[in-house]
């Protein structure tokens, strides 16, 4: 380990997507409804009411902990986190403390250095959310804030990695991994907001570590842990101790705020939950029928359609775009998925990212048809793009969609093969405007000729096949030469 | 439905809310008046737990204790005035004034179910649901010359009941007589998918006077230091009585009796401390000041809102949970609650029933427990079943200075049937 290694250990808490809230009946699908409308005593916390545990969301937690290779405990409880504030209801959260559900365990994910790294969990517990507060203006400034126990209730999982990560870039992967397994297990749904929030661990070798809270997103996690490895790293050089804190991610501005020193850190009082008994649910986990998780998906893409390791990782990566894959390749994976593969991972998401569009919103079948044709070779690559572009912005305006190939005929797309007049006139006026570009050629630089094809490119407006247009420039290009 | 009035002369203080006419419809209880602790939630009436920090909270729902009592036909006639949250044994901790003790209304009617007590005892109604967490039923039963019964732990639903130990206590019945506090125990047992603590326990039982071949365990520390020696030899006479009745008696023991007031009042204050800390003026109770920021005004309505002996169990449950102090005070405490728990299995393993003097002493005066070490000494008889879980009721059994003695039977476990029946069979031969 390098003297300045960075050493990174993540808890995240994700919102198990069950129907109803952890500890009582009301419905969790509570995000496009009026505040408080999904509360009941229980949830409310009102003087009197009872916890019942939501064996579902028992049964969620254990899914994960199997998937995570966790040891599901023979007993496990639930305890009470005391601390007063205004969107904890009954002023304590109903969360596991020393008897959490399920210890130990990993998950693999893709190490900087490429090939798999094994990161070491430290437990996953079942807890139950807060309500949410909405402020006013300004939190600090704002005339009042109101509370909204919508939220309040809705299970939880933490899981809680050991400081295993070495950089914010392995942070992220691990949430992207742990995204996708619980996405797999159909547990968790990221789409959903707030459905996901972690504190994360950070610090440099052999100095104080720094808690950093309230990440809201993925890229969040990356962006804070980065701030955070040029603060620390900014301190040590100048000789300054590194304090022992918790600081809070703001993510508007994607720095950190330091929020409370280890002085002021809150007792909790944790104890048993009176109301609650204790769980002994280890036998449960032999009767969990796993699905294809994503490392096995992974293999199976290579051996199955021979996608690359690369291309197998990106399109796993994502259940969504996983099923997506193999929709579009469904009725010729011999002939479509090596080049669908290409076309999901390194075109399609950096189309849809382009333009901060859900994968939801692709037409699996036209997308198909798209394929089919380059795969005929109708259209070249670049005619490819311009097809696809068409498609999703038409989309996006909800547009009358039209099917590839009409597009590929409204814009004339379709390659020039068998009329190679064009290309020749092309190829003619190319050569006559860059006499220079000819003189290079003749002088061996290699660039004169991808220079010259790509005039030729231009001037054909990408619908000509690229071999073809290959073999003929450099067939004139001899004609010239003698 | 029908409605029963109901206008009580409440000269004791007895009641904080009354349905002057009350609803009710058909059913084993059809029409029959009954007084609820005012820390048990009803529907659209006044729940304050006889604090201030709940002035004005009407309950959205009902108790389940609540719900099946309407639905055998009772009339919910009022809520009954109590130590607020039930910390105390005297009905003085009350924000709205001390209940009176109708066998003398310069003494106090024990607590902290004192209201249901002299409601029962006034004869103001036949039965009533009080709650108990460390002696809170019998105590005043015995104090008001009542009967009073703390179910097994987990017989009654606690659903509605407003927490203020809640692995302690348990809402039980009070009467006049045995086959009241029986009748009412009919329709408040059993399961309620509502309580994870409840078992599916329903008691079915009619009170049977008979009590030939029980072994009964006396045990020694029941009549040891700090009995008032009348109180003693009432009880004892009254323990007679069971033998003439066929039951043989066996002196015991239960050596964890020393550590038993101790781990009762370190459990009771770390669960209060956490149940009561909802009381903030955020969503009922006095509202909190919104120009403050939120822990200021959490502050203010906390310290206006408690009384005193609330206000110092919040404190002492607060520092007992804190880390650092854990092992040394609420761990330790579940300990010697296993061990008060191992003593009672091993002497039921010889013996079918427990029995003692309910309370050390006959009721108090009025503010003669101005000290709250020596109220919490008087806890010492009625805290072992809280803390072992079992089933105890008391049954008036005489007069030591003109005022009512309560003896008290406790049983294994789920065993409320045979707790009722020795009583029942005391009762049937005395009167």
């Amino acid at each position: 380990m390098a003297d300045d290694q960075v050493i990174v250990g993540l808890e995240v808490h994700c919102q198990l997507d069950t129907k109803s809230k952890l500890f009582c009946g009301c419905s969790t699908d509570y995000r496009s409804d009026g505040p408080n409308t999904h509360v009941c005593p229980v949830c409310l916390g009102l003087p009197g009411a009872m916890p019942v545990l939501n064996k579902r969301s028992i049964e969620y937690a254990m899914k994960v902990a199997k998937a995570l290779n966790c040891t599901v405990l023979h007993e496990s409880e639930f305890s009470r986190k005391n601390y007063f504030y205004p969107d904890l209801d009954k002023a304590y959260q109903i969360t596991q403390y020393d008897k959490p559900l399920a210890e130990g365990g990993y998950l693999e994910i893709e190490s900087d250095e490429g090939g798999e790294r094994r990161i070491q969990l430290t437990r996953i517990h079942v807890e139950e959310d807060p309500g949410r507060l909405v402020h006013m203006g300004n939190a600090e400034r704002g005339k009042y804030s109101l509370v909204d126990y919508n939220r309040a209730g809705i299970p939880l999982i933490e899981i809680v990695s050991e400081p295993d990560m070495r950089s914010p870039k392995e942070a992220r992967k691990f949430l992207n991994k742990l995204r996708a397994t619980l996405e797999y297990l159909s547990v968790f749904d990221s789409e959903k907001e707030g459905s996901l929030r972690v504190d994360a661990n950070i610090s440099i070798k052999g100095n104080e570590r720094v808690e950093v809270k309230n990440i809201t997103s993925y890229k969040g996690v990356e962006k804070a842990l980065t701030y955070e490895v040029t603060r620390q790293k900014n301190l040590i050089r100048r000789g300054q101790r590194i304090e022992r804190e918790t600081r809070h991610f703001i993510e508007s501005t994607g720095i950190t705020q330091s929020s409370r020193s280890k002085e002021q850190e809150h007792d909790y009082r944790y104890f048993p939950e009176p109301d609650l008994r204790p769980l002994h649910v280890q036998s449960w986990v032999e009767g969990i029928v796993l699905p294809e998780l994503p490392d096995a998906r992974r293999e199976r893409f290579v051996l199955q359609y021979g996608c690359s390791l690369n291309h197998a990782r990106t399109l796993t990566g994502e259940l969504k775009l996983a099923n997506f894959f193999e929709h579009v390749v469904v009725a010729d994976p011999k002939g479509l998925s090596s080049l669908a593969a290409t076309w999901i991972a390194d075109t399609l998401i950096g189309e849809l990212n382009y333009r901060s569009m859900n994968l939801d919103r692709v037409d699996a079948a036209g997308f198909t048809e798209l394929i089919r044709i380059l795969k005929q070779g109708t259209i070249t690559d670049k005619s490819g793009i311009e097809v696809l572009r068409v498609m999703l912005d038409q989309r996006i305006k909800n547009e009358m969609a039209e099917t590839p190939t009409a597009i590929v005929s409204r814009l004339n797309l379709a390659k020039t093969s068998g009329d190679t007049s064009i290309i020749t006139a092309a190829i003619n006026e190319a050569i006559t405007e860059n006499p220079k570009a000819l003189e290079d050629y003749f002088a061996g630089k290699g660039g004169a000729l991808n220079f010259l094809v790509g005039q030729v490119m231009k001037k054909t407006r990408g619908k000509a096949d690229p071999g073809e247009l290959n073999r003929m420039l450099i067939e004139a290009l001899k004609k010239k030469e003698t | 439905m029908h409605e029963l009035s109901f206008e009580p002369d409440d000269r004791y203080n007895a009641f904080l809310a009354v349905c002057k006419k009350a609803p009710y419809g058909k059913g084993k209880l059809s029409g029959i008046a009954i007084a609820v602790k005012d820390n048990i939630s009803t529907r659209g009436i006044e729940t304050t737990c006889a604090s201030k920090i709940l002035k004005g909270y009407i309950p959205p729902y009902d108790a389940h204790a609540v719900e099946l009592l309407r639905q055998s036909g009772a009339a919910i006639v009022g809520k009954t005035n109590m130590d607020e949250f039930g910390m105390g044994t005297t009905t003085e901790n009350s924000a709205f004034g001390p209940t009176l003790n109708p066998c003398d209304t310069n003494r106090v009617p024990g607590g902290s179910s004192g209201g249901s007590a002299a409601a029962v005892a006034g004869n103001m109604v036949r039965m009533a649901l009080g709650t108990d967490t460390g002696g809170s039923i019998r105590c005043p039963a015995a104090f008001c010359g009542i009967v009073g019964l703390k179910p097994t732990y987990g017989r009654v639903s606690r659903y509605g009941l407003i927490a203020y130990a809640n692995s302690l206590e348990q809402i039980g019945p009070m009467g006049q007589n045995v086959s009241e506090v029986s009748t009412l125990l009919q329709v408040i047992a059993g399961k309620d998918r509502h309580d994870s603590t409840t078992y599916d326990r329903p008691y079915n039982h009619n009170p049977v006077a008979d009590i030939k071949g029980l072994k009964i365990g006396i045990p020694t520390e029941y009549f040891g230091e700090g009995v008032d020696p009348k109180v003693a030899g009432v009880v004892k006479t009254a323990i007679s009585r069971l033998e003439e009745l066929g039951a043989s008696t066996v002196p015991c023991s239960i050596p964890s009796m020393k550590y038993a007031l101790a781990a009762y009042y370190v459990t009771c204050t770390c669960e209060a401390s956490s149940n009561l800390a909802r009381f903030d003026g955020v969503r009922y109770g006095p509202a909190a000041d919104s120009k403050k920021s939120w822990h200021d005004a959490y502050k203010e309505v906390r310290k206006a809102g408690f009384g005193t002996e609330v206000r110092r169990r919040i404190m002492l449950g607060t520092f007992a949970l804190s880390s650092g102090y854990y092992g040394k005070y609420y761990a330790k405490a579940q300990v010697a609650r296993e061990n008060v728990k191992a003593d009672f299995a091993r002497l039921f393993s010889e013996v079918d029933l427990i029995a003692g003097p309910t309370m050390p002493t006959i009721a108090f005066r009025l503010k003669e427990k101005s000290d709250p070490l020596s109220m919490y000494l008087s806890d010492i008889l009625t805290v072992p079943a809280n803390l072992a879980g079992i089933p105890a009721i008391s049954v008036p059994c005489g007069k030591a200075d003109g005022m009512p003695v309560g003896l008290q039977i406790m049983g294994r476990p789920f065993e409320d049937e045979r707790v009722i029946d020795a009583a029942y069979a005391y009762e049937q031969a005395v009167n």
